[in-house]
């Protein structure tokens, strides 16, 4: 084992090292890597500060029908000052408007009551501050963690079952989301997170099953909208067999059959609490529905039978394993490294653990020199991790944001890009160099780079780099060259 | 120190609102009683350090030296012609873009060092640097550097801002650093040349070592180049000079080193100011294209002398009372290297201009540039401990006692005396 095992240990599998880590793993890199997948809870963030996704939700949604009765009650009291009548015209006993007929009142607006106030605290701003303190949380985590292969997880299968924050109430869900459907389940089993991910509310409402209605089912045939197809062609494509699957249209329109119902409650009903998961067997599209060769019956429980049954097809298999060695190794990762991997969720019957297990196991991943672009999100975490640089925590948001990648809010359902091209544009390498001098000036300028170098990239930092670094002008340029280095910005 | 390093954005904002809110503010100081520092005289200080290894030996050229044009075809400055250097005692001459240095010289006003170094023999630049500015004997734990201990040995130490340090840049020169407090300002295009010497060495690793990364690498410095063309319809700024032998200074770099320069001045020369400053200059490893006269290292040359042009204005009738040293982690090989260049190397040139100085002269004990002379057969060799000049003009100029200089200001340094003579 050597400080280049020790590189890869930190880097390939981590969010960067800090000043002393390499020298105090390089006994055994691979074990520091392969002790972290028995750390099972290691992922959670269970932060009383941090609320469930659902509280964000509902007092949102408070706010946001607050703020419509109030604008729904000025705009009464505006039109029935307009008229040419005196001001004194009372709430309480409209008069009679020549012509027009009366408006109604909203529903909840009663006549007599004080006219309803705007909210205190707006339903933008509500969901803006849940997500900003995810946030905090999120990057504090990333820089403080011992177990940076378990935050690695974490990243990796957030990004595979991604929602947007760009979709109105899911910026105050997007970081409860990940808490709880994704970080209690990275080393646990596939299905599990599977179903824990499609039973959320965030994801719900990302992909519009929360407003799917089966067309022949009681709420359908009142007229209401008819069923969405969007989550269940997502899964298919982008969560489990892949658009390689064997599935047809038929496959995606018979799941979505079978996902009607699935919904979130909202503040009309008392079944559930408001931002839960809600099943509604009204919107359920009656009959037996085949997905992949599979006939299901519909209700509740069929969507949780599709899922569990997807989490174990072959191509699932497949899809992850290439996924998985795609992202921690290579845009093209050999053969045998995805078929081992591919072997490891098939035979652990997709225990997550068990396939990282092998992932960290295969020599591949430690022969190879640095290859991925760390992508933005990472790259801000391991700059605070290597050089001690502590801006808030929505700088570094800002940060990664400029740089292409702003949290929690993927262009597509697909998730961010995982080649190397994406984020190796001209423009975002020219930031990068930006935010470098911006680093160089905030780190300590007693420290030395060539130190600093030797500490954050070990012996993966060729002859070539440690040069470049030892010979430079000035200790300010020594560290705004190490964080440009071909070494720290790849892994 | 300890509260500007924890916040120097307040400090600095409210350094730029004091000077900003312009005469007011600059009245209300002069209104308060001046300090004297020593005796009747009010003496400035201030040290500009040229990081990356100034070429003395193009400044500051041996044009009467044998061996100096052999050494360096092509980049030796030349004795006549075009881009020959300015005349000084027919031995040495000034690099041609540096007019105002030599008017400087020829007033008296301007000393010339030559084959001079700090205690430092190896080739890093920080370890260099860290010994140029600590006053140390060597590298080791470093943590403050010599103006600072300079400053609290100041006779009138005590005072209000007369015994606060000046520091030019977001962060403090080690040179300044220390218990002793010190201001920071940082004019906003200060330092900016930074980015070309960072973008020339990424460039060049990248091409060594990765190249994806380096066309990726070169076509965002070219959004970049089309977005300050576009953006730089500013005219440049007034003080740029129309220029010497470099020809015309690249707008930005003048403008860097003037608006430092300019700022450094008004705080210095405010009655209640801090009388002792620290600024430095980037860019100066020249390896390859070295362009002493026309080129890189011509255009920074030309930028220092309008630096200079521009300190001497600024100062106004301070300037008599003045001490300005120009100064360098190390020198240049002798050689001119396999790309027009010059590596790493020992003996620098070193300058001390100021109304205060006894100048008209060059100080240099010429060990020769014949290859048994030169230092482990590359470098001009070091005939003159550059503390010692430092010494002088702390003793002779700001009053700082022998013993103080030879204790904590320079630690361990008894046998190497200050330089006699060196102030009017």
């Amino acid at each position: 084992m050597s400080l280049r095992d020790a590189s890869v240990a930190l880097r390939r599998f981590g969010l960067g090292a800090k000043p002393g880590d390499m020298a105090r793993i390089a006994a055994d890199p691979r074990g520091f890597v392969l002790a972290q997948c028995a750390l099972t809870t290691a992922a959670r963030l269970d932060d009383p500060e941090l609320r469930p996704s659902h509280d964000v939700f509902a007092e949102a949604q408070t706010a946001q029908r607050q703020m419509q009765m109030a604008k729904q009650a000025e705009k009464l009291a505006a039109q029935q000052n307009a008229p040419m009548s005196a001001p004194s015209a009372s709430p309480a006993s409209p008069p009679p408007s020549r012509g027009n007929a009366p408006p109604k009142p909203m529903a909840g607006l009663v006549p007599g009551a004080p006219p309803p106030q705007r909210p205190e605290v707006k339903a933008g701003a509500i969901r803006r501050d849940a997500f900003n303190e995810e946030l905090a949380a999120r990057i504090e985590r990333g820089v403080s963690t011992d177990a940076p292969f378990v935050e690695r997880l974490v990243l990796f299968w957030s990004n595979h079952f991604c929602v947007s924050a760009a979709k109105g109430i899911v910026r105050g869900m997007a970081g409860g989301y990940e808490r709880e459907a994704i970080r209690p389940h990275v080393l646990g089993r596939f299905a599990d997170m599977l179903k824990a991910v499609v039973h959320h509310p965030a994801m719900l409402i990302y992909l519009d099953n929360h407003v799917s209605i089966g067309p022949n089912s009681p709420a359908g045939r009142r007229g209401q909208k008819g069923l969405n197809e969007n989550l269940a062609r997502e899964i298919l494509e982008l969560h489990t067999v892949g658009v390689d699957g064997g599935y047809g249209q038929d496959g995606v329109t018979n799941f979505a059959r079978l996902l009607t119902g699935w919904s979130v409650g909202n503040l009309n009903q008392r079944v559930v609490p408001p931002g839960t998961f809600f099943y509604i067997p009204m919107r359920r599209e009656p009959g037996a529905w085949a997905v992949l060769g599979k006939t299901y019956q519909g209700g509740e429980e069929a969507a949780l039978a599709v899922l569990d049954d997807l989490a174990r097809k072959p191509a699932t298999a497949r899809h992850i394993a290439r996924k998985l060695a795609r992202h921690f190794l290579d845009d093209a990762p050999p053969k045998p490294l995805t078929d081992r991997l591919e072997a490891a969720f098939r035979s652990s019957d997709g225990d997550l653990a068990e396939v990282a297990k092998v992932l960290v196991n295969s020599p591949e991943v430690w022969e190879a020199r640095p290859r991925k672009v760390v992508p933005p999100y990472d790259f801000a975490v391991s700059l605070v991790r290597g050089f001690g640089y502590r801006p808030k925590p929505q700088e570094l948001g800002r940060l990664a944001a400029a740089l292409g990648q702003p949290t929690w809010t993927v262009p597509a359902p697909k998730g961010w890009p995982d080649d190397d091209d994406a984020w190796m544009g001209p423009a975002a390498i020219r930031e990068r160099l930006r935010i470098a001098e911006q680093t160089a000036r905030n780190v300590d300028k007693l420290s030395d780079p060539r130190t600093l170098a030797a500490d954050l990239l070990g012996d993966a930092m060729s002859e070539e780099t440690r040069q470049t670094i030892a010979r430079a002008e000035s200790r300010e340029q020594g560290f705004e060259l190490l964080v440009m280095a071909p070494e720290f910005l790849r892994r | 120190m300890r509260q500007m390093m924890d916040c120097p954005e307040n400090a600095r904002l409210s350094r730029r609102s004091l000077l900003m809110g312009g005469a007011a503010s600059l009245a209300l100081w002069s209104l308060i009683p001046r300090i004297a520092i020593a005796g009747t005289r009010d003496p400035r200080l201030l040290t500009i350090v040229l990081r990356g290894g100034l070429d003395g030996l193009s400044m500051l050229a041996p044009i009467g030296d044998p061996n100096y044009a052999s050494l360096r075809p092509r980049l030796a400055i030349p004795a006549t012609g075009e881009g020959a250097g300015l005349t000084l005692d027919g031995f040495f001459a000034l690099n041609a873009n540096m007019p105002f240095l030599h008017s400087l010289y020829q007033k008296r006003e301007a000393t010339l060092i030559h084959a001079t170094a700090t205690p430092y023999r190896g080739r890093s630049h920080f370890d260099g640097q860290d010994v140029l500015e600590s006053g140390l004997g060597g590298v080791g734990r470093i943590t403050d550097g010599w103006m600072n201990r300079a400053l609290a040995k100041l006779p009138s130490a005590g005072a209000a801002d007369a015994t606060k340090g000046l520091a030019m840049g977001a962060v403090v020169p080690l040179v300044m650093r220390g218990p002793a407090p010190v201001l920071s300002w940082i004019p906003k295009t200060y330092n900016l040349p930074l980015r070309d010497s960072t973008v020339a060495r990424l460039t060049n690793l990248y091409s060594m070592t990765d190249p994806k990364l380096a066309r990726a690498f070169a076509e965002g410095l070219e959004i970049d180049r089309v977005a300050l063309s576009q953006a730089s319809g500013t005219p440049a700024p007034a003080a740029a000079k129309p220029g010497g032998a470099a020809g015309p200074l690249p707008p930005r770099l003048s403008k860097e080193f003037i608006d430092a320069a300019e700022a450094a001045a008004r705080f210095l020369s405010a009655a209640d100011g801090p009388r002792i400053g620290a600024l430095s200059y980037n860019g100066w490893d020249t390896h390859a294209n070295e362009g002493a006269v026309q080129g890189q290292l011509g255009n920074r040359l030309a930028a220092l002398d309008g630096a200079l042009e521009a300190l001497h204005a600024g100062l106004g009738p301070v300037w008599r009372e003045s001490a300005i040293i120009v100064m360098t982690e190390f020198g240049r090989t002798a050689r001119v290297n396999g790309t027009e260049g010059t590596d790493h190397g020992t003996g620098m040139a070193a300058l001390l201009v100021g109304g205060a100085v006894r100048g008209g002269r060059i100080i240099a004990d010429w060990p020769g540039l014949a290859e048994t002379s030169l230092f482990e057969g590359r470098d001009l060799k070091p005939t003159l401990d550059l503390r010692t000049v430092f010494k002088g003009v702390l003793r002779d100029h700001l009053g700082i006692p022998d013993g103080a200089l030879a204790t904590s200001v320079f630690p361990d340094t008894a046998a190497a005396k200050a330089f006699d003579g060196l102030m009017a």
